[in-house]
């Protein structure tokens, strides 16, 4: 392996590959993504969003689901240094260039010149290393802190330099900048004020209800010219699914995000609206504790993985809008998904078979669930134990309450209802939740032989090596894993069809990768 | 009237004590509710540390007397603090908001009040005949469908289906009134619909109960035309129910909107309080809830004045 590490891949090397691989990564617009005319100016965008709430604040450390601070702080009001287009293409945003050295530990990114912030100021150094710096150190209470973990240090080399000093190789780094908490906000005294909202994205803030609405409104002098085409973004919170598939219909709105996948299929007919759907990486999990019994016997869990009719949960939970998983969290839209290991089928006899092997005929299991682990969730549990039953599983749904969920349930009882919304790279999705010491472990599954593979994994640069390791750390975690992992669930969303965007959507998130204030546009 | 003036005096001060009483709960209530503002706020994503960081950072690491001393210390000084979620001053997360909720219910209540008290009466006179019978069984439909259903209903016909209105009211600071009515009409007559059964059966049961009685029976002999023996004499003394309904109707304008708002996406208090009680964001809470009650004290006031006034035997304690 060492001598892979002798030769720095350049940035156009690094280009390359993620180009390469990007094509694995192609998202797949199922419904629609045929309406593309060539770009042009104008226009308010009018989001129906849900998830919007009014405990948000505009400090990216805080930045959960809130809606607004997705399409609107995110996607309009800054840049990150580096992005992931709308092909899954990793391309420098903020950086004009960066490569890595030759041990992926030291990585070098080279500022575009001439980028200014809303407020006038030019970007510099300074400003990327305060934006990262406040997600770092101790007292960091950042969302984003595990995500920044692996960084040793930060600095700047003159105005237009920034120099990451990892505390380990990780050859996919540059992807880890592109999530939504690292934004580059303009900086004063190595700090940030995130309150005053000042980026160097296409949009400013004009108006904000905090919770409900922002209004946004197209800057003349952003860098990106083939960009952010439309005169104002306004961003309206519709947490109620009703309303915003109606808002949409009477054209109070022009897109909806999270469209009723009940109902979805009956707007097909219509001309005024199109329904879109790519196949992304969040997927539904059911964690068990791994050192908990019975979940600690390897025999109990395949039993459980046996027990569950995937094909049934994607058709009756999701209507066909996903597809079925196979207990480890890469998903097809991930570089290195592994498509060869096939999703378990539904096997009573098998999981009977197993149970037996572990000793524990009869099994009675507490599953603990609520919707707000994702919508369905209640359901998919009392189905599982349905399906389970044909096994001799006792599957004891307890029903607990959506407040509170994250706090007192989920990571805290053995055996719960979970959601993962995926990461663009393996390592990143394998390092924060299946890693022995990583933080949101909610299996407590500690596998020496993935956590040695993952670090050998995230500093080596051979393509055909990585994706060989990463393939052998899905299968680890999809026959000793402790998670049940039934489907995969697409992006669906509803446009009005006079909106417009490029032949391709991003996979990353819901309309493309939440950045269709700057992508797309009004035909 | 000194009599009314001390009553209204002592009522004020008991409404005062009530204020605190009500504090107290509320924070307590927030305080039993599992998890914190920290781990609410973190969600999925907290780890132990960002927890603990936050927690210190928001002053949640101090024992619960001593938050509560902090908050009433800063309330008695007509601070309402700042939001735990969201770093803003309380008072204007709220205004806006109450301002828009404030006009909601004005909306709903011109159209709702007068209506079913018309309704009421021409039921009380025209007991027993179709319109009667139609008019309850209207007003009990509307009232006994869920009030989410009824502006489902209202959105498919008035909005989907005939593009009457807007289906959801998308109103900001600078919307003009005649668009803020258009934009908020759908929701009213949600609203409209909830409470006009109330009013209608009380004022319609109020008149009845009255028209059995000798003086009525004098009034008509005498002559009085329908219309007087309802306006002049039989109204006055049922006033005292019918402000009582009227006005624990319009409270709950103000107060129990929750439903309508969010399908509606009308930009009022009731979502604040939902999505603040969810975050664990005490001030928040406190203030609105204290706006709540304070809105509950006075009109209560209003009504037991009203019927005082309109009562004065009430004035003399046997």
């Amino acid at each position: 392996m060492a001598q892979n590490f002798q030769a720095a891949i350049s940035r156009r090397q690094f280009g390359r590959m993620a180009a390469a691989l990007g094509a694995g990564a192609a998202l797949l617009p199922l419904g629609g993504g045929q309406a593309h005319a060539d770009p042009k100016r104008g226009g308010r965008l009018r989001i129906g969003a849900s998830g919007t709430n009014a405990s948000e604040s505009w400090d990216p450390a805080t930045w959960g689901v809130s809606a607004i601070m997705g399409l609107g702080g995110f996607c309009c009001i800054y840049n990150n240094l580096v992005e992931i287009g709308s092909d899954g293409v990793l391309k420098p945003e903020l950086a004009e260039s960066f490569e890595a050295a030759p041990d992926a530990k030291t990585w070098t990114f080279k500022l575009r010149s001439g980028v200014t912030f809303s407020n006038g100021k030019t970007l510099t150094a300074d400003d990327v290393v305060a934006s990262i710096n406040h997600h770092r150190g101790p007292n960091s209470k950042s969302s984003a802190k595990p995500i920044v973990a692996g960084i040793a240090d930060i600095k700047s080399d003159g105005p237009n330099t920034v120099v990451i000093e990892l505390s380990g190789g990780n050859a996919d780094f540059a992807y880890l900048l592109t999530y939504y908490h690292l934004v580059i906000g303009c900086a004063d005294n190595g700090k940030v004020n995130w309150n005053a909202h000042i980026g160097t994205g296409g949009y400013t803030l004009t108006e904000y209800e905090v919770g409900y609405r922002a209004l946004l409104t197209r800057r003349g002098d952003y860098w990106k010219n083939n960009a952010a085409w439309f005169d104002e973004v306004e961003i309206i919170g519709i947490d109620d699914v009703a309303a915003r598939m109606n808002a949409v219909l009477t054209g109070e709105v022009d897109v909806i995000s999270d469209a009723d996948i009940a109902t979805v299929e009956r707007l097909k007919a219509r001309s005024d609206v199109v329904v879109e759907e790519v196949v992304g990486t969040q997927h539904y999990t059911m964690p068990m504790f791994t050192d908990t019994a019975p979940f600690d016997n390897v025999d109990v869990r395949l039993a459980l993985k046996y027990a569950i009719d995937r094909e049934e949960m994607v058709k009756k939970i999701l209507y066909g809008h996903g597809r079925v998983a196979n207990d480890q969290p890469i998903a097809p839209a991930n570089r290195y998904y592994d498509a060869d290991l096939a999703a378990r089928p539904y096997d009573p006899e098998k999981a009977r078979f197993h149970l037996k092997k572990a000793n524990a005929d009869g099994l009675k299991v507490d599953l603990h669930a609520a919707d707000a682990a994702f919508t369905g969730a209640l359901n998919t549990a009392v189905l599982f134990s349905e399906q389970a039953s044909k096994a001799g599983i006792n599957v004891n749904v307890v029903r607990e309450p959506n407040d509170g969920y994250w706090s007192n349930v989920w990571t805290k009882k053995p055996f719960v209802m979970c959601f993962w919304q995926g990461r663009p790279t393996e390592d990143w999705m394998f390092s924060q939740v299946y890693a022995a010491d990583a933080p949101w472990n909610d299996t407590h599954w500690k596998n020496p032989k993935f956590n040695k593979l993952m670090l050998e994994a995230r500093s080596e640069l051979d393509d055909a090596k990585r994706k060989q390791m990463y393939g052998e750390m899905q299968r680890l975690v999809s026959d000793d894993g402790g998670v049940i992992i039934p489907m995969y669930a697409n992006y669906v969303w509803v446009r009005r069809a006079q909106l417009s965007h490029g032949p391709r959507l991003s996979s990353v998130s819901a309309l493309d990768g939440a950045k269709c204030g700057e992508r797309w546009w009004f035909a | 009237m000194t009599q009314i003036t001390r009553l209204v005096l002592q009522r004020l001060a008991l409404g005062f004590v009530t204020l605190l009483i009500v504090s107290v709960l509320i924070f307590w209530s927030v305080e039993l509710l599992p998890g914190d503002a920290a781990q609410e706020i973190l969600g999925q994503s907290a780890t132990p540390e960002t927890v603990t960081a936050l927690r210190h950072h928001l002053g949640l690491d101090q024992p619960p007397m001593t938050r509560y001393a902090h908050w009433l210390q800063g309330i008695t000084h007509g601070d309402f603090g700042t939001s735990i979620a969201n770093g803003r001053p309380v008072l204007q997360l709220i205004t806006g908001r109450l301002g828009n909720t404030l006009f909601l219910a004005a909306f709903a209540g011109i159209i709702a009040v007068p209506l079913a008290l018309m309704l009421g009466i021409m039921a009380a006179l025209l007991r027993n005949s179709f319109f009667d019978r139609a008019a309850g069984i209207f007003t009990l439909t509307a009232i006994s469908f869920p009030e989410f259903f009824v502006a489902y209903i209202l959105t498919l016909f008035l909005s989907v289906k005939l593009g009457l209105f807007p289906s959801i009211s998308n109103i900001t600071p600078s919307t003009d009134l005649a668009e803020r009515v258009y934009r908020s009409f759908l929701p009213a007559l949600a609203l409209t619909l909830a409470i006009t059964a109330h009013i209608m059966r009380m004022t319609r049961a109020a008149l009845i109960n009255l028209f059995s009685l000798p003086y009525i029976e004098m009034a008509r002999l005498k002559g009085a035309s329908p219309g007087r023996v309802v306006m002049v004499h039989a109204l006055r003394n049922a006033l005292a129910p019918i402000v009582n309904v009227v006005v624990l109707n319009l409270a709950y304008l103000i107060t129990g909107v929750v439903i309508v708002e969010v399908v509606f996406v009308y930009p009022g208090v009731g979502r604040l309080l939902v999505d603040s009680v969810s975050k664990r964001d005490l001030p928040v809470v406190q203030a609105i809830c204290l706006i709540v009650s304070i809105t509950y004290i006075l009109l209560n006031l209003f009504a037991d004045i009203v019927s005082i006034v309109s009562n004065p035997r009430l004035m003399h304690a046997k």
